[in-house]
């Protein structure tokens, strides 16, 4: 008896996009089946992930997270250069928390010089991500963009209220945009078309559907970034073939259970749940269509590389 | 698999009578085909007909029952490949491995373990399903020793692991009357395990080296009039036991091809010796098809995130889980209490109420109906704005428990405190934190 496999009709293919520039410059997306459905298609291009480093020290970070990182925690371009040197990070996603207006509030010109020197000491792609204030966004991202010209940064999250200035300053230095809406595809699609008749060319774009970790909603992205592969791989949706960036990290380790002491309510070692509610949260996003991840703890990264390598092995 | 309802309309008695309580034969089959009516209202269908509909509306993915009691748990039944389309039917039976190998003391570690392993999370308990009960010293009377300390020791599922006929009979001897899943019938064996299946009446899998070997061993039981089938397509890389569940999946939904249309079982343990990726191996399988998984150990490291990340996959899309509005009092709140309002999307009541009880700050919290939608969507749905706000906030009756007029909001609702403000009038509206973990903070820290 021969079984033949079904297979899927695929129509589209999700856009190339590169990243950074020179030698570590990276290029995601390109693949034309569902990911990890290697029986019936290509990925071209493995789905990479980021590493997180703020611009400030973390708050109320649990103790297995500030662990990798307590000699670098005081300085953001210390902290950049540890990933890279000692973890390996192919990527790094500067997290501008320190321009939130309900905290530090710090304004766009310092920023930007965090932001320059962090650029100029690493040599791979670095995607910036402001604090989701609309107005304090607007200010902070277009100014980064202008001093850091020619860095050829990742610049979000621009939202549907915000994305008109920092779309604009990012056109003109010739930065990637992250287009942010939450968890619905539909506004996903609109913001891409809104920011490519603003005229974001179509490889200079990234969609973050906003993502969260087990057990915070999970599911909802999960589903939205099916869907969204589902609409530009086989509905021919141009519109909907654009890599997924996930900010991940940040959503696992704010949450409750990664706070819990060991052995708390029977769930086991502290630092290990944390690291694999990070990775297994990472490895759902995956699953479901992400292109980029950006992840916190090294040892939750290092499981989820080996289960790229594993899944794309020949 | 689901037929249309002409073709049903074929297999009736087309007298009209009306017995079935709608006017015609054609009116009934229709109802059938959109799954409003059941076959048993026509009380004139004949048996023929009856085993013909029963045949072809069978699921493409038989529902598998494993163990009795408590410990039940169904498996397979599965009709779609993204959940988005349709609810996942039944949640990935997590399973723990035990061995005629192990110490008696690592033996009832994991039995305690398994017991006393449970999580509760949105009004739901979340545990593991199963001990997959394993022969390595391939002695039956060793087997059906640790298979008898085992029974005795916990209710939970079990799972007979062995290859040899008279291990797995000596098993079956101690615990049938519960319902193990055998495994597995094999290409050597699968005279001899289809006789123990039929015998015990228990569930059996197979264990082939590619589908065409499960597909001719899924035959033969069947052939013998077994029907409660797990299958192992005997991968034992990451890459290849993935592909082999979507494959697997998509041959039973998409072709109809019978012979592969069972849940499946995974083997974890089986691919790594890291406990730490052999959580992730596991979790891949929840999202991409599993039936069963078998892990090594059962960690609450792992097993908790395994358990909730199950929840989230089984969850029905369709209907986001929504929480009652109303007026929720937590930490017996008086007169002077905060007020805080947020949406009735089940998590985030969850969150906000857990973090709420955390401050120990009473509060009372209004919870709006937003059709089960989050803060953020639930806004950009314009079910979370400023004049339905202020038309819940005034009907609630909060005003007549507080003596204040002041209304916390979402920090994600910043946008829409000046409409409120409008629309409130007398009220004060103060803008929360938009992070349920800054609550307890925000609480304490106002006046
Ligand atoms: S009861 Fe049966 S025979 Fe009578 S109308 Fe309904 S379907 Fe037709």
């Amino acid at each position: 008896m021969a079984i033949e496999i079904p297979r899927t009709s695929y129509s589209g293919k999700i856009r190339e996009i590169k990243l950074g520039k020179g030698d570590k410059a990276i290029t995601v997306g390109g693949e034309d089946s569902y990911p990890f459905y290697l029986f019936e298609g290509t990925m071209p291009h493995k789905p990479r992930i980021a590493m997180e480093v703020c611009d400030s020290p973390p708050q109320e970070w649990p103790e297995a997270a500030i662990e990798p990182f307590a000699d670098v925690v005081n300085d953001p371009v210390a902290w950049a250069k540890k990933c890279v040197q000692t973890y390996g990070a192919e990527m790094i996603a500067l997290q501008l928390v320190g321009t939130d207006p309900n905290g530090m509030d710090r304004g766009p010109d310092e920023t930007a010089d965090i932001v320059k020197k962090v650029a100029d000491a690493i040599d791979v792609p670095l995607i910036v991500w402001g604090t989701a204030n609309h107005e304090k966004d607007s200010q902070v991202l277009t100014k980064v963009c202008e001093v850091c010209q020619d860095k050829r940064l990742i610049i979000g999250p621009l939202e549907e209220k915000d994305y008109k200035k920092i779309a604009a300053a990012a056109i003109a230095y010739k930065h990637t945009v992250v287009a942010s809406s939450p968890i619905d595809i539909n506004l996903a699609k609109q913001l891409n078309i809104l920011l490519g008749n603003l005229g974001v060319a179509d490889d200079m774009l990234l969609v973050d559907p906003t993502v969260s970790g087990i057990g915070y909603g999970m599911e909802y992205c999960y589903s939205v970034m099916e869907r969204m592969r589902m609409a530009g791989l086989t509905q021919q949706d141009e519109k909907l073939q654009v890599p997924i960036i996930c900010n991940l990290g940040k959503e696992v380790w704010k949450s409750k259970e990664v706070h819990l002491p060991d052995n708390e309510n029977n769930m086991g070692n502290a630092r290990n749940r944390g690291i694999l509610l990070e990775a297994m949260s990472a490895m759902a996003m995956l699953l479901a269509g992400g292109d980029i991840i950006i992840m916190r703890h090294p040892e939750a990264i290092k499981l989820i590389k080996e289960m790229i390598t594993d899944l794309t092995a020949k | 698999m689901a037929l249309t309802g002409i073709q049903i309309f074929k297999l009736l008695p087309k007298t009209n009578c009306g017995k079935c309580g709608v006017p015609t034969c054609l009116a009934f089959a229709m109802n059938l085909a959109a799954g409003k009516a059941e076959l048993s209202a026509c009380p004139f269908i004949t048996e023929e007909a009856k085993a013909q509909l029963a045949e072809a509306s069978a699921p493409p993915i038989r529902p598998v029952v494993i163990g009795t009691g408590t410990a039940t748990f169904k498996v397979g039944g599965e009709t779609v490949l993204f959940r988005h389309e349709k609810k996942f039917e039944n949640p990935t039976g997590i399973a723990v491995l035990v061995t005629d190998a192990m110490s008696d003391d690592e033996v009832m570690n994991r039995i305690d373990k398994f017991n006393k392993y449970t999580y509760e999370r949105v009004g739901l308990k979340l545990r593991a399903n199963a001990i997959a009960v394993k022969s390595i010293s391939d002695d039956p009377s060793k087997f059906g020793a640790l298979v008898e300390k085992i029974f005795k020791a916990t209710d939970g599922a079990l799972i007979l692991v062995s290859e040899r006929p008279e291990i797995l009979a000596a098993g079956l001897k101690v615990c049938a009357n519960r319902k193990p899943l055998i495994y597995a019938a094999t290409k050597v064996n699968v005279e001899a395990v289809t006789r123990l299946a039929k015998e015990n009446s228990c569930p059996v899998a197979v264990k082939g080296s590619n589908f065409d070997e499960v597909a001719e061993l899924t035959g033969i039981l069947n052939k013998a009039g077994i029907n409660d089938i797990v299958i192992d397509s005997g991968s034992r890389t990451v890459k290849q036991a993935f592909q082999d569940q979507i494959i697997i999946r998509g041959l039973a939904l998409q072709k109809k091809f019978k012979p592969l249309g069972y849940p499946t079982i995974a083997f974890p343990c089986e691919m790594t010796d890291n406990p730490m990726k052999e959580g992730l191996i596991a979790s891949m399988f929840i999202a991409k098809y599993a039936g069963i998984i078998v892990l090594s150990d059962l960690k609450g490291e792992v097993l908790f995130p395994l358990a909730v990340e199950r929840l989230n996959i089984f969850t029905d899309p369709q209907r986001p889980l929504a929480t009652t509005p109303g007026i929720y009092e937590i930490g017996n709140p008086d007169g002077n209490s905060p007020v805080l309002i947020t949406t009735n999307f089940s998590l985030t009541y969850f969150i906000v109420s857990g973090e709420i009880e955390s401050s120990k700050v009473p509060s009372y919290l209004l919870i709006m109906d937003t059709e089960g939608l989050s803060v953020l969507t639930a806004w950009a749905a314009g079910k979370f704005v400023a004049d339905l706000m202020a038309t819940f906030v005034k009907k609630s009756g909060i005003e007549d428990k507080i003596k204040h007029r002041k209304l916390i909001i979402p920090g994600y609702s910043a946008s829409e405190s000046g409409g409120l403000e409008e629309e409130l009038k007398g009220w004060e509206i103060m803008v929360g934190p938009r992070e349920g973990s800054h609550i307890p903070a925000y609480l304490r820290n106002l006046k």
